[in-house]
């Protein structure tokens, strides 16, 4: 009869168990592409044995998913690649204050949502990059210098539509005001030494290749050419240019997150903010950051090595909320400059 | 077309009174996304409608309107002219041809710009070997350039004149070789012979596949950001998240929609009343004019020339980097998602040919003007960009859901969550709505090539409508059907937006993971799926090739 009950009882445990697997997980809707995100979960899940979930697309689509599906979510967590979204997300009110003392303080504020209800993971910065063999870094200085004649037909950036050039031109509204940004575009329109077109690193290699003199771009495709190990073509254009820190007398080189907040619905709200202390370890930033050569946002990690070797540099501490309000302003300037 | 009087007297039963309203209620249905959009068009806009207007909506039409004139001529030449030179003329190769001018198809065109971008670009190996060759530095030389409106138009007709090649040659292989060779006896050569009589008689066809391409074209968006061309997916993207303005972006949906109903009715305006049918069921053999000397070559190339340059040279410079890359690339993830994404393009493509078969037929019995509108409406969310159709799912699936949910907590106490959003049902029901159109178009083709007369000698020989379609109608359209299936096939294999936002967690296809690496410029990496993508796409581009030589009526 002890037989009968024990077997009884560990059918019963074997359905806790199992019940108790299916309600351990965390459901991920990212913007990070899945490679750079999902080695991380599958660690997380490992170590914790808490399941994750994952489905990757554009962060305006995924906001837009999350806020019609509503209470109804099954979205956790939100991953965006730049902190303007995660601002829109804040304002179309699908995203919860994140209570947690360990996430404040290893997180420094300027890279955090002023309400607590998203959190940087790791730094980009949007920088500008010299041919060496045709600039002399001397004669480099700031991004609104970018507007200065000396540079007519020498300058290549991306299109209008992206979103890191959106964000760069509100820092700029933040700082400089309407007007000024305005004539600024303008100008820099003028400057550019082709329509503007493709990628970040299609601007690099471009300098590289001598169609214009200066690119602007952020440092991780730099990163991720300089380490190409199956293409030498663009380790050999990555050589030929060099990153130059601009506004490092006044607010410091324009930095963007990549960063996540919790669903206001979250039904894993604990296992959510979990997940995100455990992105915040060392360990983590450390893989987290390097994979796509950024900047951990934990301030004793270190950037890894190739990253470290392009210098030490001050960023502005604009609160990041910034970008998301003045994006709008931001699109209507660059058409209004004629910035394709 | 049977007069309606003549048709009521016929013995009908309930299924056949049942047809019409739910041809429309299945039309309603899946235009719900595209009037969940046009619903925007109704809220109060912002400033941002004039801002557009005043900044940047003259460069969006020009250049739309551009592309498509561009495209629309690219494929036409491209596809009618390999298409009349395989189905009249015996030249070296063309066996070859037949099949492997359609394995264009199977590339999509986003993959296609990143790698001519990385081949052909001022920085790419072309160039730099040029310039290392010769010395010369930037503006000292004439390179064209890939990343412009002219280079968008090369890749879009270079992917899409395959959809033209493939109806057109349907068409002349279906000809009856009577009407050829009556034009012969009265004088024409073998070019007048085409140009007077095989060509208008093609004529359908031909314009079918020019509006699949045209369609594809204007739903594009992964091409034309990458080149950087202001057009109307490119605005309605930028309008919608970068200026947060859903109505502005549905105005410009709107007027993207106008453009597409325009090219239809202009379309239809010019044939009028006129009916394509011929006027014989005597079918033989198609003449073949043996091509000798300069004009075999002239052949040759001219069918060689959109093969190598719309698939060889990418599949070639893909293949080298896929050699690079694959150990990396295929693990058992890699496996699952070529799966996934087949076992999705067929179970799509077989519900898109019933849907279809269910309309066109039900067109073809009832033609009503509702039924004839539904039918339009239907076909018109080809032009859509995936993007706008995906968020027309979103939301009335969402509100389905929580009103469904809410009404159960309240009166049972228990909670449905969502039933729809995020399955694979939203993400098949996006597919419907972005290809039933192909499948329209191809099994209409087929159907409006059965003269009425055999309906009515069939019914008058007392078969049902049903009847009718399966013993009459599916034998003689198999190669409509068909091709129906599998380019609505392949088209599943190569999309890319709805796919990527409406899908279930740790569901992926190849498309993804292809996009998800071109997109963050890691080409090499992207094309051990994109060349799955093509390779999976090979199989049914080559089984469509043989159903169409063997589905000429009569032989």
């Amino acid at each position: 009869m002890s037989r009968y009950y024990s077997s009884i009882s560990a059918v019963l445990l074997l359905l806790t168990v199992s019940f108790n697997s299916i309600a351990e997980e965390v459901n991920v809707y990212s913007a990070r592409k899945e490679n750079l995100i999902k080695p991380l979960l599958d660690k997380f899940s490992a170590e914790t044995g808490i399941k994750t979930n994952l489905i990757t697309a554009g962060a305006d689509k995924l906001l837009t998913r999350m806020a019609n599906e509503g209470r109804n979510t099954p979205a956790d967590l939100l991953i965006t690649t730049d902190a303007g979204r995660l601002d829109r997300a804040k304002r179309a009110d699908v995203l919860q204050k994140i209570e947690s003392p360990v996430i404040d303080k290893l997180v420094p504020a300027h890279l955090r949502d002023v309400d607590g209800q998203w959190v940087g993971l790791s730094q980009r910065a949007r920088v500008i990059f010299y041919a060496k063999d045709r600039v002399n870094a001397d004669e480099l200085s700031t991004y609104e210098d970018l507007a200065d004649p000396k540079w007519k037909k020498r300058i290549c950036i991306r299109g209008s539509s992206n979103i890191y050039n959106q964000s760069m031109v509100a820092s700029m509204i933040a700082e400089k005001g309407e007007t000024e940004t305005l004539q600024w575009a303008k100008a820099l329109v003028a400057n550019l030494a082709r329509k503007p077109k493709g990628g970040d690193r299609d601007q690099i290699k471009a300098a590289a290749a001598g169609q214009c003199d200066i690119a602007v771009a952020n440092t991780y495709y730099f990163g991720t050419m300089l380490d190409n190990k199956k293409d030498a073509k663009q380790v050999e254009a990555a050589k030929k240019v060099a990153v130059f820190w601009p506004n490092q007398s006044d607010r410091g080189a324009h930095v963007n997150v990549s960063g996540v907040g919790v669903s206001k619905y979250s039904k894993n709200r604990e296992n959510a903010i979990r997940l995100i202390e455990y992105m915040l370890s060392a360990e983590s930033q450390s893989w987290y950051a390097s994979v796509n050569y950024e900047y951990p946002v934990v301030a004793d990690v270190p950037a890894s090595e190739l990253v470290a070797a392009w210098g030490e540099f001050k960023s502005d501490v604009l609160n990041l909320s910034r970008l998301g309000e003045l994006n709008a302003q931001a699109v209507k300037i660059m058409d209004k400059a004629g910035w394709q | 077309m049977i007069p309606s009087n003549i048709r009521q007297l016929g013995h009908q039963s309930i299924l056949d009174r049942l047809w019409q309203p739910s041809i429309v209620l299945t039309a309603l249905i899946f235009a719900i996304p595209v009037l969940t959009v046009a619903g925007f068009l109704f809220q109060p806009s912002a400033d941002i409608w004039q801002h557009l207007l005043d900044t940047v909506l003259i460069d969006y039409i020009g250049n739309s309107f551009l592309l498509m004139v561009g495209v629309g001529l690219g494929t036409f030449s491209i596809g009618v002219s390999c298409a009349w030179l395989t189905s009249v003329c015996q030249f070296p190769g063309k066996q070859i041809f037949v099949w492997a001018l359609l394995l264009p198809l199977a590339m999509p065109a986003y993959i296609i710009a990143y790698t001519y971008t990385g081949m052909f670009d001022f920085a790419g190996p072309v160039q730099t070997a040029l310039r290392e060759w010769t010395d010369w530095g930037y503006g000292d030389y004439f390179f064209p350039e890939i990343r412009s409106i002219g280079g968008a138009i090369a890749m879009f007709s270079f992917v899409l004149y395959p959809y033209v090649y493939l109806l057109a040659r349907a068409a002349f292989l279906d000809q009856s070789v009577c009407v050829i060779e009556v034009s012969r006896t009265l004088g024409c050569n073998l070019w007048s012979a085409f140009y007077r009589v095989a060509l208008p008689l093609a004529r359908p066809a031909i314009v079918a596949g020019m509006s699949l391409a045209l369609m594809e074209t204007l739903a594009d968006y992964g091409t034309v950001s990458y080149f950087g061309i202001g057009v109307f997916t490119t605005g309605i993207f930028r309008t919608w998240f970068g200026l947060g303005d859903s109505v502005a972006a549905a105005k410009l949906a709107a007027i993207l929609l106008l453009f597409v109903f325009t090219l239809v009715l202009v379309e239809r305006a010019s044939r009028r009343k006129a009916q394509y049918h011929h006027a014989t069921n005597r079918y033989q053999q198609l003449p073949q004019y043996q091509l000798t000397g300069l004009k075999a070559w002239l052949a040759c190339t001219a069918c060689l020339m959109p093969l190598l340059l719309g698939f060889v040279l990418p599949a070639v410079q893909l293949g080298s980097w896929a050699l690079d890359t694959y150990v990396e690339m295929v693990d058992e993830s890699f496996i699952r998602l070529t799966l996934h994404t087949v076992l999705l393009g067929f179970s799509a493509s077989i519900m898109a040919v019933l849907l279809a078969l269910f309309l066109a037929y039900g067109r073809r019995v009832i033609g009503s003007k509702s039924v004839i509108a539904s039918i339009r409406i239907v076909a018109t969310g080809y032009a859509i960009p995936g993007t706008v159709v995906a968020v027309g799912v979103i939301i009335p699936f969402a509100w389905l859901d929580n009103t469904i949910d809410g009404f159960m907590r309240e009166q049972f106490d228990i909670s449905t969550g969502l039933i729809l959003s995020g399955s694979l049902f939203a993400v098949m029901f996006a597919y419907m709505v972005r290809f039933l159109a192909v499948s329209i178009q191809s099994v209409e083709a087929g159907l409006g090539k059965i003269k009425h007369s055999m309906d009515e000698a069939s019914r008058s020989l007392g078969y049902k409508p049903g009847q009718i379609l399966l013993k009459v109608h599916l034998p003689l359209m198999k190669g409509s059907v068909l091709t129906a299936l599998l380019i609505v096939f392949v088209d599943v294999m190569k999309e890319l937006p709805a796919t990527l936002i409406l899908r279930p967690f740790n569901f992926n296809t190849l498309a993804v993971r292809a996009f998800e690496l071109a997109s963050d410029e890691r080409l090499a990496d992207s094309s051990t799926a994109a060349l799955m993508i093509v390779a999976a796409g090979l199989i049914p581009v080559i089984l469509l090739s043989k159903s169409i030589s063997v589905s000429r009526a009569g032989s």
